[in-house]
């Protein structure tokens, strides 16, 4: 299968094979009016298989948000069909309105408009916690 | 603009700051009675309490200041769906520094980051409540004259206890204390204390079902109240409610300078027949809440 290899934008790359939909979904790539290819079950040497994004802009999306989601990823920024830039994104230190707190005596429960806040309070055992009512939160 | 949210909001140094005040008023009221003049408190009560905005509301009377508020989420607006934050930003046209009480866990979180006066947390929920923590520290400060080299007792429900949460939290600042865990099986204290608050911190502790085991080494008895609005099974709460009842007897090996301390409301956990006892420091303690309170109300206002 052939996907045109594109000219300025990023791979996100070594996705766990199976959620790529997730994390289509959590960037809004819905929302872009560009090109996005989403590569289910590609070959990978170190996974077996693996999914693969590839985004046709430069645009800004929070990628941050990748740490969170699967640490094993990897971001490669495309510049003039070049890689210019590879990383792994790492724990972003705040999450906001990417998980919600689904605890019912926080006060978000009851104040529909306020952005959900998680904050990372142990980053060696990934745990987040929201701003408000200190609960740890979970995907 | 400083709020006060979360004990953990205070340094050590802060906290300090807080008590010495506290203790100056104590000993010079009079000095102290005209400093928040034509000042106002705004007591936002979302949900009943006797003591904590009473003591608020003494605590600005007492240094000259006015007070306005209301004591039920059925009597403000917020019974016709006013957020938080709208709330605050009204009163904090009115008044020049908010006590905020909240059933919801991180409401006065949610003020103070909108407000333009003062908030100050008077309990959200089970989550917070550092002005009775303040209180505790008070107390402790005042009846025993150190905050370090103690070995403190907490008794009842130390699962669900905010207060108790709190008090170990401020306490594993201070050197040199011990703490004697004592609860039923079902109400020991959560393993994010043990582990993130005393663990981490060396603070040496034991745990034990045994009231009296170490009745006789205690430098504080903390009681508290198994509260029936943390159970979701009534038949649980029944059976573990009056599971401590502290009493003369089971005081009879204990210290003479023993202090007993409790945030009240106490249903059955202290017999009566103590409150004679020297000992008993759980109205006194209730006292330099408004004391605190004072201090505090003097430092967020920043009026020395």
């Amino acid at each position: 299968m052939n996907i045109d290899s594109i000219k300025n934008g990023f791979v996100i790359d070594h996705i766990e094979a199976g959620k790529s939909f997730e994390i289509y979904n959590y960037l809004n790539l819905g929302d872009l009016d560009t090109s996005v290819a989403i590569i289910k079950n590609a070959k990978s040497n170190k996974m077996g298989k693996k999914d693969i994004i590839k985004i046709d802009e430069n645009t800004n999306i929070n990628l941050d948000i990748l740490g969170y989601l699967d640490p094993n990823i990897t971001v490669n920024k495309i510049i003039n069909g070049e890689i210019v830039g590879k990383f792994h994104p790492e724990l972003p230190e705040r999450l906001v309105n990417i998980i919600k707190c689904k605890n019912p005596r926080c006060i978000t429960s009851i104040e529909q408009e306020l952005p959900h806040i998680c904050e990372l309070t142990d980053r060696e055992n990934v745990v987040y916690r929201c701003k408000y009512c200190e609960e740890k939160v979970n995907r | 603009m400083k709020h006060l949210i979360d004990i953990k909001d205070l340094s050590t140094d802060e906290i300090d700051e807080l008590i010495t005040v506290a203790k100056d008023i104590i000993a010079n009221k009079e000095k102290y009675s005209k400093k928040c003049e034509r000042k106002k408190i705004a007591t936002l009560f979302y949900e009943p309490s006797t003591r904590t905005r009473l003591s608020f509301e003494a605590a600005m009377m007492e240094l000259g200041g006015n007070v306005l508020g209301f004591s039920s989420a059925n009597s403000s607006s917020a019974a016709k769906g006013e957020s938080v934050a709208d709330t605050v930003r009204v009163i904090g046209g009115y008044a020049d520094i908010i006590a905020m009480r909240h059933p919801k866990e991180g409401a006065p979180l949610v003020a103070a980051m909108k407000s333009e006066v003062p908030i100050i947390n008077a309990g959200d929920g089970g989550h917070n409540h550092p002005t009775q923590t303040l209180t505790d520290l008070l107390t402790i400060q005042c009846e025993k004259h150190r905050l370090n080299d103690l070995k403190i007792g907490i008794c009842g429900d130390l699962k669900f206890g905010r207060t108790v949460h709190s008090l170990i939290t401020a306490m594993s600042r201070y050197k040199n204390i011990t703490f004697v865990l004592i609860s039923p099986k079902e109400l020991k204290i959560p393993d994010y204390v043990r582990k993130d608050i005393l663990e981490k911190n060396n603070i040496e502790y034991v745990e034990t079902k045994d009231m009296e085991e170490y009745m006789q080494d205690l430098d504080i008895l903390y009681m508290t109240r198994v509260q029936k609005e943390r159970f979701f099974n009534e038949d649980d709460y029944i059976r573990l409610k009056d599971y401590y009842i502290l009493n003369k007897e089971k005081l009879e090996k204990a210290k003479d300078d023993l202090c007993i301390m409790h945030p009240l409301p106490r249903v059955n956990e202290i017999s009566t027949e103590v409150d004679d006892d020297k000992r008993a420091c759980y109205f006194k303690q209730a006292k330099y809440g408004k004391y605190i309170r004072m201090a505090l109300i003097l430092k967020l206002l920043n009026i020395k």
